[in-house]
């Protein structure tokens, strides 16, 4: 298997779904003749030809709508948005149009659109360029939430999303897109939607996490190791279909859990996993669910405050030796 | 519109905010007011079309009317619910536009809908179904009054949103170029949609990519209890489209022939690669912005909606048919007749369709039913 680049990754699920598919079209700020604010159409404008990697002005409720119409009728539009930040100007057509046409149409009107760029917190962007929004989007049904936190997982799960008849909202991780990893070149290579990966086995403590964190999170495992402490890493990769079997299984095996997301407590999507955890599985604690999240306030742009609010391994490790009581 | 209309009606109506006053930019008189209509003879209003379409155009506007009326007396009983926002007085606008159209063209419009979704074909028994929410209902009763669907009819919806729908329309305009479809698509919107941002994005891509769009906007001159000379800073809407180097258009919307002229090159033009168009249809609506709003009395005086009313877009095309020949008194009341009794079947219909079962409750959420399991996980499982 190569080895490449998230964005590497991502962009090969692109031109491997457009070759496939010739109702795959993208659309986005600075995607075609700029190649990408993020580099990840790179190279697509010239393969494919401006009807199919279409630059837009910045009017991101306007071609976001544009996408869903487009989808309502048949294509299989990837609409970009340059960071999910942005997307906020969209929000009607996502949550009112893309979520609910299905329903309202009773199944006439399918929505096969993906949504998709960076998200989460970078180096000191400050407040409005610094937000995890998976969990927004992840509170209306009928759209699909999918976080990848490797390349292999990027291209697997893009190359899902975009087959997939339905609204998917696609977290890229803003930090993401350097790391490296093996990525299989097979072009059927797709991840279904909705199945968790235990990135990790352990017996001690449950690590549950998404996107971007992964990474944090298998951090912290291996320093716990290191501590005697073996952690079961299990990364949701979609929050929407939710793997809550694989959740269940590794509670039932620790019965420790920590839960690990980028963004902020407050209705985050760790508080939705608590909750299952106890409905479904409270007779397999033997200690309560602990969270680690970002502080609960607006993005500071000062580096010393930044650090501050993210997750961080140490926070990572301090939630764990509690579940632990150690 | 009619040049002997008096200002009588609007007094109680709060007077707009304060124009500039410089020469220069005068305060505008409403644009409902101005010219915009040419003298026509009837053989030019008529514009070559077939007795048969003529007459079509009547009994739909009769339908739209008579369905609209039976479901009024259904709300008041209580078979409906929700909002319900009724058409009456604005159905010119509608049947003029859709006429204008062929087989596989497609439509979308915002919440007051019903007219549209019987013009574009769907089945009265359906539509009423859907408003008494049952299951044989264009959305099997999950839509309601304002979200109604026909994909087999190309009837992209009924959408809640003020403004909403537009983009989504740019997105069926850019799929027919995309595929390179001989198609139009026709969207309708109030007039108080103008001043969402989803029409000022929408017609800057439709005009930057010459889309197959046509745009109508209904000004029936409420957005809800708001007048337009309250909302927007300038009256004429149609001057909007100067924004985007688009072309534009007014038609007299309580004028079914003079919708259909004013639509039909608009539509010809999308079709044949000429991009899209922005009209404004003025009109007026008789009723209350829905149900819960009396016809008269917080906004708009009674007078004015009397006097409105000698406007009646059916009566004057009746009139109209029966100068020409083309409808007499007696037929036109054997039509009414007809389309009294179709709407009477359609609440009979949606009487005795069953509610939507239980198990409907989960359907239709994502379209791969097999994740269903993993999807809905809200602790009732």
């Amino acid at each position: 298997m190569a080895v490449i680049t998230y964005r590497d990754a991502l962009n090969q699920a692109l031109v491997e779904e457009m070759e496939r598919d010739p109702d795959v079209f993208l659309m986005g700020e600075e995607v075609g003749v700029y190649n990408g604010a993020y580099k990840v159409s790179k190279g697509l404008l010239d393969r494919f030809g401006d009807m199919r990697v279409v630059d837009t002005p910045i009017t991101e409720l306007g071609f976001a709508g544009l996408g869903i119409g487009a989808a309502m009728v048949g294509l299989r539009p990837v609409i970009e948005f340059m960071t999910w930040n942005f997307s906020m100007l969209a929000m009607d057509q996502v949550w009112n149009s893309a979520a609910k046409l299905l329903s309202m149409s009773a199944g006439q009107f399918k929505i096969p659109v993906t949504f998709r760029g960076p998200n989460g917190a970078a180096l000191q962007l400050a407040a409005q360029h610094s937000q995890a929004l998976e969990a927004v989007y992840a509170h209306f049904p009928g759209l699909k939430i999918v976080t990848p936190g490797t390349p292999a997982d990027a291209k697997g799960l893009l190359k899902a999303s975009i087959r997939d008849d339905d609204p998917v909202c696609f977290f890229e991780g803003e930090m993401l897109y350097n790391i490296k990893g093996e990525v299989p070149e097979d072009e059927d290579f797709v991840i279904p939607l909705g199945v968790a990966d235990l990135k990790r086995e352990g017996s001690d403590v449950s690590i549950i996490t998404h996107g971007k964190m992964i990474n944090l999170v298998l951090q912290a495992a291996q320093q716990l190791e290191k501590e005697g402490i073996s952690a079961d890493v299990l990364d949701l990769r979609t929050l929407r279909p939710l793997d809550v079997d694989a959740i269940l299984r590794t509670v039932a095996k620790t019965n420790r859990v920590v839960l690990v997301e980028e963004g902020w407590p407050y209705s985050g999507i760790t508080a939705t996993i608590a909750a299952i955890i106890q409905e479904e599985a409270f007779d397999h604690l033997d200690a309560p669910v602990l969270r680690v999240t970002q502080a609960d306030v607006p993005m500071p742009y000062a580096k010393g405050l930044e650090r501050l609010a993210k997750p961080s391994v140490e926070l990572i490790l301090e939630k764990v030796n509690r579940v632990l009581y150690r | 519109m009619a040049d002997t209309k008096t200002k009588k009606g609007k007094a109680d109506r709060p007077a707009p905010h304060d124009f500039p006053s410089s020469p220069e930019t005068p305060p505008q008189d409403p644009a409902w007011e101005q010219e915009g209509k040419p003298d026509l003879t009837p053989e030019e209003r008529m514009q070559g079309l077939p007795q048969e379409k003529l007459r079509r155009m009547m009994r739909d506007m009769l339908l739209g009317r008579r369905f609209e009326e039976k479901a009024a007396e259904a709300y008041a009983v209580a078979k409906i619910g929700g909002f319900c926002h009724l058409y009456i007085g604005q159905e010119a606008v509608a049947v003029g536009g859709i006429h204008t159209l062929r087989d596989g063209d497609y439509v979308m419009t915002a919440y007051r809908e019903h007219v549209h979704a019987l013009q574009m074909g769907a089945h009265p028994n359906a539509v009423m179904a859907e408003l008494y929410g049952r299951k044989d209902g264009m959305s099997g009763g999950k839509g309601g009054s304002m979200h109604m669907f026909s994909k087999e009819h190309n009837y992209l919806g009924g959408h809640g949103i003020v403004g909403g729908q537009i983009p989504l329309a740019l997105g069926v305009a850019w799929k027919i170029k995309y595929r390179g479809e001989d198609r139009v698509m026709q969207v309708y919107l109030g007039e108080a949609a103008v001043n969402q941002g989803a029409f000022h994005e929408s017609l800057n891509m439709a005009a930057l990519w010459k889309l197959p769009l046509v745009v109508i906007v209904e000004n029936n001159r409420f957005g809800m209890g708001t007048a337009w000379e309250r909302a927007s800073s300038l009256y004429d809407i149609s001057q909007k489209a100067s924004a985007y180097a688009m072309p534009s258009a007014v038609a007299d919307g309580m004028d079914v022939l003079d919708v259909y002229r004013v639509v039909k090159p608009a539509v010809d033009r999308a079709r044949s690669g000429g991009g899209p168009t922005l009209i404004e249809a003025r009109t007026y609506r008789f009723v209350g912005h829905s149900m819960s709003d009396p016809v008269s009395g917080v906004y708009r005086t009674k007078e004015e909606v009397e006097e409105e009313k000698l406007n009646d877009p059916i009566r004057i095309y009746a009139n109209f048919l029966a100068e020409q020949g083309i409808l007499s008194q007696e037929e036109l009341e054997k039509m009414d007749e007809e389309v009294k009794a179709i709407s009477e079947a359609a609440a009979e219909f949606a009487d005795k369709s069953p509610e939507p079962s239980p198990e409907e409750l989960y359907r239709d959420v994502y379209a791969n039913e097999d994740v269903a399991g993993r999807l809905f996980f809200d602790g009732r499982n």
